[in-house]
């Protein structure tokens, strides 16, 4: 009974690292054919972390995220067809087609939006675990941000900030070694990032960010710190992405080998590998998830292909509210 | 207001004060937080004693984080909460302004309309009490460039007392800047002084000859000159705009359609400020009615400087407005 229930936690962990790998690739794809414009970033090699930690995440908590947000999203349940749809730049979108791939947002699943100013979500996390304390409400507010996040002053103003007033914030460091692409070695005078809460009082700790069930047993006991009211919890999950930073990026700063090395890791034939070694997934089962799968993905593009245009009458609508609300 | 109201004696910073302890009181949904509002009473002294009243839930003393304390406030509007944030003086604001901008403005339009920001901030603006280049500029025009904020500048009594309560019921975000040189301003409220619109500007006096439009301190400035003009047979039209974005056009351009001569009194600098805005809208809509061009009384282009004689300077006075308005009327 035990085993099949965690057999059925690795592959629900499987199946939305997979759906997010899979429809990343579909939108790089429709980027080459011009279908999605602006700026893509994807996040493939870093599934682990956000389908890990969206694990032990409740609906009431709330999630901040940053402009390389699609595995947050997908992971939180957002509906692959609004967010393809918004990187279409439809009205059907997630945002209606006013944000795109870096600033989706879903109020029905708390997602507080892709933040495309690096650290620009920080405070953000702060106030909505601020709101929720005041009125009594015992939820958790996540914030993603990356390595190059923590060299911004906003960063230490929201630690400080956040462990002085015991907000209940868990902040998720994906460190993928790189700003953009400015290696962390050029960037951090201490490049040890989890030992940056120790400055703030802030409990926390390094997590293998390419292994999912690393990461979701790191994240529970990290929300479970939060949610019995001992202020934010720092989670430096360390990771890597396997693309180039946006579409427009030629890689100069890494070597091949040293990408190629990292996908030995990559965290998806770590599950799956894992999986039927322990004899609980056959090649035929995962054959039959890659179709799933791919069926997911394309009733994403299906949709986001027959959307519609806002009326450019609308442009200016949503700079102020068109009610008042209570 | 009831006419049976009593009328009691009081300030500008205590008018602000009343404010807010009224919007606490109202509503639980509502705090304050910022640099040095609670033990120490606030900078200006707008919070005294609201610690003690309301205690460090409701009155939160802050890091100096600006960035950090203005975004939670955003974050926290966003959560159902009612947030008052002072940043203690304008220059301040300005390591704020990647949440205030990229934020607070923003969140509503780039989440499809899914997300407002119900928060109000409140800071210090303006120069004339020698706080030099750093403490006493006049960026509210600059704001007011923001599509998503609503902008206020309350210069009377009943609108520092009235305006916070309005703007706590906006679904967006409201700035009420707050000119320094006002917080000791005297005058007398009803005691049941209450919400004031924050939309619309108002003719704080009126007259046929010409148009002195302004806002904030210059409000008084503006006052005083007109009252100098009338002894010499001018009489001037004194608007106060109250609110900066959205601009009540209606207002100023109703005037000039009356005194065919409008002048401009603005504290912040002249490039690219309010007052640039202000004359451009004249010239769109009000060009035919008009016996000269707009004139515009601004800062000088100049970091405000310490010395009182250059600070003086740097800034609209009475005489100057006296000497302007003069000119126009005589050479229009």
């Amino acid at each position: 009974m035990k085993m099949d229930n965690e057999k059925e936690r690795m592959l629900r962990l499987l199946r939305k690292m997979l759906l997010i790998r899979r429809f990343e690739e579909k939108s790089a794809e429709l980027y080459t054919a011009t279908k999605i414009r602006g700026f893509l970033h994807l996040y493939i090699g870093e599934e682990a972390v956000a389908v890990g930690v969206m694990e032990v995440l409740t609906p009431e908590d709330a999630i901040v995220a940053t402009y390389r947000e699609h595995g947050q999203a997908l992971a939180r349940g957002m509906s692959p067809n609004a967010i393809m749809a918004e990187m279409y730049g439809k009205q059907e979108g997630c945002s209606r087609g006013r944000g795109g791939s870096m600033h989706l947002f879903d109020a029905a699943t708390r997602f507080y939006g892709g933040n495309a100013i690096v650290g620009g979500g920080l405070p953000l996390s702060l106030g909505l675990a601020m709101a929720d304390k005041m009125q009594g409400k015992s939820r958790v507010t996540c914030c993603f941000f990356g390595d190059g996040a923590v060299a911004e002053g906003v960063f230490h103003e929201s630690m400080n900030l956040a462990s002085l007033w015991k907000l209940p914030v868990l902040f998720v460091c994906e460190n993928n070694l790189y700003a953009m692409g400015t290696a962390i070695c050029y960037t951090q005078a201490v490049p040890e990032l989890a030992s940056k809460g120790a400055g703030y009082g802030v409990q926390s700790s390094s997590v293998d960010g390419m292994d999912v069930l690393a990461v979701g047993e790191a994240a529970r006991i990290a929300t479970d710190h939060v949610r019995q009211g001992n202020g934010p919890y720092f989670l430096e999950c360390r990771t890597y992405r396997f693309r180039p930073h946006s579409m427009f990026d030629t890689e100069l700063y890494r070597t091949r080998e040293e990408v190629q090395e990292w996908k030995k890791r990559d965290p998806i034939d770590l599950l799956s590998k894992r999986l039927k070694d322990d004899g609980l997934f056959s090649d035929q089962e995962m054959a039959s998830m890659e179709r799933d799968v791919a069926g997911e993905v394309e009733a994403a593009v299906v949709f986001a292909e027959a959307g519609t245009w806002e009326p450019v009458e609308d442009l200016t609508r949503f700079v102020y509210s068109e009610k008042r609300v209570p | 207001m009831s006419e049976q109201s009593a009328i009691r004696a009081t300030t500008y910073r205590e008018a602000v004060r009343e404010a807010i302890r009224e919007a606490l009181l109202k509503d639980e949904r509502v705090f304050l937080m910022g640099e040095d509002v609670g033990h120490y009473g606030g900078c200006y002294a707008v919070s005294k004693g609201l610690l003690a009243e309301f205690g460090p839930e409701r009155i939160r003393d802050t890091p100096l984080s600006e960035s950090a304390f203005v975004g939670a406030g955003i974050g926290a509007a966003m959560g159902g909460m009612r947030p008052i944030v002072e940043i203690m003086t304008v220059n301040f604001s300005l390591l704020a302004l990647d949440q205030i901008l990229n934020n607070a403005a923003t969140i509503l339009h780039m989440s499809g309309g899914q997300f407002n920001v119900p928060l109000v901030i409140r800071m210090a603006t303006g120069a004339g009490r020698q706080l030099a280049a750093q403490h006493a500029h006049s960026l509210e025009g600059w704001f007011a460039h923001i599509p998503g904020l609503r902008i206020v500048t309350p210069a009377t009594l009943e609108d520092a007392r009235g305006m916070l309560w309005t703007a706590l019921q906006e679904p967006d975000p409201v700035i009420i800047f707050e000119n320094n040189t006002l917080y000791n301003l005297e005058g007398t409220l009803p005691e049941n002084a209450g919400p004031i619109d924050i939309d619309s500007a108002k003719v704080r006096r009126s007259g046929s000859d010409l148009t002195i439009i302004t806002y904030s301190a210059s409000l008084f400035k503006s006052l005083e000159a007109a009252e100098t003009l009338a002894r010499e047979g001018i009489e001037a039209e004194v608007i106060d705009l109250r609110s900066l974005r959205p601009l009540d056009d209606a207002t100023y351009l109703a005037s000039i359609a009356k005194t065919h001569r409008a002048l401009i009194v603005d504290e912040g600098w002249r490039s690219g400020g309010i007052s640039a805005e202000i004359s451009a809208r004249i010239m769109e809509k009000a060009f035919y009615d008009l016996d000269l061009p707009v004139m515009r009384l601004c800062s000088a282009e100049v970091p405000i400087p310490y010395a009182r004689h250059m600070e003086e300077a740097a800034l609209p006075q009475v005489a100057s407005i006296i000497a302007a308005a003069k000119r126009m009327v005589t050479h229009g």
